[in-house]
């Protein structure tokens, strides 16, 4: 292999990123029946294999010489614009630069090792190809997401996705509740999708270009900082970033959607799909830079989610919940990043949340397993003894989230606490969120832990660990990653260095006690919680006991665990008059409107009708009169001729 | 008004008054109540127009009008409506007259007077010398229309006499009394 | 020429015609309605005759021969089918066959 034919060899690897996985879904839905696991299995893990090791070889060809590898593949379509007067195609081609390179390979590298752990947490599942094949076929739309070269191919991979999140989280579908969740997360990330869709028309229409990097150029070319088109369209894209990324006020679908399997909530609910919405701000960072306004709003809705989110998990009684609504805040800590300016930190904090977070839940997945499907905290407790491998993972995972000195988390997060407080577009006021979330973060993980792992066992049968390596070995990978991720963060930052421009920066003076206060926030609300929770980590069963009690009656509980109440405000609010109207229009007026057609025809046959009497003289008068109108009709054509 | 009438030359004069004889009869042919007495108008009607043909230079088509027309098809409805019987049918779709009250005289006076005209009218034309001079100079005689039917015309006369055809075997299907061609499926449906 | 205008000759045929067709819609018995029937062929004869003396032409003839077997064919069978209508009938009231009706 000589130097000429590497920047070829690279791009054909990069073309065919997407495909293994499609070739495996295309295969095993086509034939999952007949395969047995291992092959089956096979089939779709070696495809991620591939995958990630393409994925791999093409990070490894970009440097400071190479910034941007592309592969075009074919023209899709053309479209005739406005603006030049030209045409514009739409082209299946693949970009990669610093940041898709992140993406690419948190969704090949998590994925991987997801998969690997679904292969054997789903194996005794009857359909088990099925949900091989929608996993791949996730990889696929997630791949074509962060690889798009222009918005209409990201949009491909965005509803991709989507379509996928509906599949898996409705994968049990023989239960109402899954089905009922698959459905509402569909149709409440379809109302982010429908802005994101305008905002991509009024870009097209504004610009004439969907290119994204196109886009970037003209957009610093055609308009200023504060131009209100800037405003328009950055909202809208803001509006589908924060339908996919459960973000405040589309964030209900999330607790919802851990219906799915826990593969499933792992990859798709916590480490890939939801930060698409992250990953598309970051991608569009020159629209939204044009509209510092719409970036306070992006900071202030991350801080809203983070908080809200946080009070949530606090009451939550079913483990997997907890970590549902510690996603979405976690989501809100990189929305508050990208909204500040700070978009390395964020895409940074995306990578290391996806780590740990998929340890967090596939964890939480073998446990569940272990503990024949229970999933509720109050019903576990002393794990500690029983599953000591699952919970020191656990631990890892938990320990990252909170971020404790040393881990992932805690260079990420700290990366964006430590942009707040001067950036334009925040300030000490969501600063100071900032740290009241991470509070909140390490209170109710350690409520989580306590319950869980500490105290007496409540969980009276025995346990079924599950003995499959491929689990272990998979968690493991995924723990060692949560905990030295963090040593990532400089290569990150030098390539998304040539991704970001640089933000400018308020002059505003940061107290000397800023870092040594975000540090210290977390032992803060894990000595907190020390003492508040006792009774969870203690053997004391009448007090634990008690609270419990405490926490499933109080309303105070009750309606942080309905999760602050948006499910039944949108249900009062939009459900329920929608479903009002839709009775209402139960006989459907414009059905009504195009029956008035057929009355109408129905009408006529009626006059006409009448005519066929059977009475042979009026048929033959009718001739007669025929006959007369007729010749009225030529004399007057003759008679009018004669005239001219 | 008199006074045109009286310039017409003698051609014209017998022409419009067997116009007006036409004319005459074809309305008692429609408002008649009585349908022999119809009938007879008829003949009336198509033997005036026969005259007019006549005048109008065409004797050949005032002869086939009178022997077919007058003739034939009559003879037709005469036989129809012999078949219905005649008492039966007089009156039966007028009941605003009173049968009783009809004038015998009336009923064959009309068709008798007006046939007289017709003669009248024929006799002088045919004496007529300055009838005859207009006539002549102007008459399409049978044998050009003869050459016309067997030359040019010769498919619409085969088609004609298809239609004949067709109206004989209609006629005779439609006229059979009824029952005459189920007559074997009884019999088979009783022995069987 | 001849001595009788074409419009006249005409003239007479619509008036015969028009006659046979009121004939046709307003009698009730099908026997009247067959005779304004041969009125109104015969008023088209009258119109093809007139026009084939006012051009000197035999055609006009030829289609009066033609419009007389015409006649000649409808007649048998229209009385036909008058036998008919009185056999099932037993009248001649064209009104009656009204099972065509919609």
């Amino acid at each position: 292999m000589n130097d000429a034919m590497l920047p070829l060899i690279t791009e054909t690897v990069l073309a065919c990123l997407p495909f293994y996985p499609l070739i495996s879904f295309v295969l095993l839905i086509s034939f999952g029946k007949h395969l047995s696991w291992r092959v089956a299995a096979g089939l779709s893990v070696g495809a991620m294999v591939f995958s990630a090791l393409s994925s791999l070889f093409v990070i490894q060809q970009l440097s400071i010489d190479v910034p941007v590898i592309t592969s075009h593949l074919w023209t899709w379509f053309t479209l005739a614009e406005e603006v030049n007067q030209t045409t514009t195609s739409i082209n299946i081609k693949f970009y990669l630069d610093g940041l898709s390179a992140v993406m690419i390979s948190v969704v090949t590298g998590i994925g991987l090792l997801i998969h690997i752990f679904a292969a054997a947490y789903m194996k005794e599942d009857e359909n088990f190809s099925r949900f091989m094949a929608y996993m791949n076929l996730f990889i696929v739309a997630m791949l074509i997401l962060v690889l798009a070269d222009n918005l209409v191919l990201l949009y491909l991979g965005w509803e991709g996705v989507g379509l996928c999140s509906f599949l898996l989280i409705g994968f049990w579908y023989h239960e109402k509740a899954n089905v009922m969740a698959a459905r509402k997360a569909f149709i409440v990330t379809r109302v982010g999708d429908t802005a994101m869709a305008i905002g991509l028309f009024m870009l097209f229409k504004e610009l004439g270009q969907l290119t994204i990097v196109d886009i970037t150029q003209s957009a610093q070319t055609l308009w200023t900082t504060g131009d209100d088109k800037a405003y328009w369209i950055a909202l809208l894209l803001l509006g589908g970033a924060v339908g996919k990324s459960a973000q405040l006020p589309l964030q209900t679908w999330l607790p919802d959607a851990m219906a799915g399997p826990t593969p499933v909530s792992a990859l798709i609910h916590a480490a890939t799909m939801v930060t698409a919405g992250v990953y598309l701000i970051a991608r569009m960072n020159s629209v939204f830079l044009l509209a510092p306004q719409v970036m306070t709003y992006v900071a202030w809705l991350g801080a809203a989610t983070l908080i809200l989110a946080g009070i949530a998990a606090l009451a939550q009684s079913d483990i997997k919940r907890v970590l549902a609504y510690s996603t979405m805040s976690q989501i809100g800590y990189m929305m508050l990043s990208l909204g500040a300016g700070a978009f390395s930190a964020g895409v940074f904090h995306l990578m290391t949340h996806a780590f740990f977070k998929a340890l967090l839940f596939l964890t939480a997945g073998a446990i569940i397993l272990a503990l024949h499907h229970q999933q509720n905290l109050f019903k576990m407790g002393g794990l500690l003894k029983r599953l000591p491998f699952e919970t020191a993972l656990f631990a890892v995972g938990l320990v990252c989230l909170i971020a404790l000195p040393g881990s992932s988390g805690f260079f990420s997060k700290e990366a964006i606490i430590a942009q707040l407080w001067s950036s334009n577009t925040a300030g000490p006021l969501l600063w100071t969120c900032a740290i009241f979330g991470a509070l909140l973060t390490s209170i109710y993980s350690c409520r989580l832990f306590f319950l869980a792992f500490m105290g007496e066992s409540r969980f009276e049968q025995s346990l079924q660990p599950s003995s499959s390596k491929l689990v272990k070995y998979s968690l493991i990978a995924l723990a060692v990653l949560s905990l030295v991720g963090g040593m990532f963060g400089n290569i990150i930052e030098t390539s998304l260095a040539q991704v970001f421009p640089l933000v400018t920066r308020s002059a505003l003076n940061e107290p000397n006690w800023l870092h040594s206060v975000a540090i210290a926030t977390p032992f803060v609300g894990i000595i907190f919680s020390w003492f508040y929770f006792a009774s969870y980590r203690s053997k004391d069963s009448a007090g634990l006991n008690k609270n419990i009690f405490i926490e499933s009656t109080s309303g105070l509980a009750n309606f942080c665990r309905q999760g602050l109440g948006f499910d039944c405000l949108y249900h009062w609010l939009l459900v329920k008059p929608y479903c009002s109207l839709a009775k209402l229009n139960r006989r459907d007026i414009f059905d009504q409107l195009i029956m008035l057609n057929a009355w109408y025809v129905a009408l006529l046959h009626d006059v006409l009708k009448s005519s066929q009497t059977g009475k042979l003289r009026w048929y033959a008068a009718a001739i007669g009169l025929a006959t007369f109108l007729l010749l009225l009709v030529l004399s007057v054509d003759v008679i009018s001729t004669e005239a001219s | 008004m008199i006074s045109t009438f009286i310039q017409l030359n003698p051609l014209q004069l017998t022409f419009y008054s067997a116009a007006l004889l036409a004319i005459v009869a074809s309305l008692k042919v429609i408002t008649g109540k009585n349908t022999v007495h119809a009938l007879l108008y008829l003949v009336v009607s198509l033997l005036a127009v026969a005259v007019c043909f006549y005048l109008m230079g065409a004797p050949f088509a005032a002869g086939l009008e009178v022997i077919v027309y007058a003739g034939a098809i009559l003879i037709l409805f005469v036989f129809a409506i012999m078949m219905f019987g005649l008492g039966q049918d007089e009156t039966l779709h007028a009941p605003n007259i009173d049968g009783s009250k009809v004038n015998k005289f009336n009923l064959w006076f009309g068709p008798f007077l007006l046939a007289l005209l017709l003669l009248i009218e024929l006799v002088y034309a045919i004496n007529s010398g300055e009838v005859q001079a207009k006539l002549t100079s102007n008459t399409i005689d049978a044998k050009q229309v003869g050459m016309l039917l067997y030359g040019p015309y010769l498919l619409a006369v085969e088609i004609a006499s298809f239609l004949l055809l067709a109206g004989l075997i209609g006629g005779y299907h439609f006229a059979k009394p009824e029952g005459v061609g189920l007559d074997r499926k009884k019999d088979l449906g009783e022995h069987g | 020429m001849i001595a009788i205008p074409l419009s006249h000759i005409l003239i007479l045929a619509s008036i015969l015609f028009v006659i046979g067709f009121i004939g046709v819609i307003t009698r009730k018995n099908t026997l009247f309605i067959l005779m304004s029937l041969e009125v109104m062929l015969n008023a088209v004869g009258v119109a093809f005759i007139g026009a084939g003396s006012a051009w000197q032409q035999a055609d006009g003839q030829v289609m009066f021969i033609l419009i007389l077997t015409l006649a000649a064919a409808e007649v048998a069978l229209g009385l036909a089918l008058l036998i008919q209508m009185q056999r099932r009938f037993k009248s001649l009231d064209i009104d009656n066959l009204s099972k065509l009706k919609g």
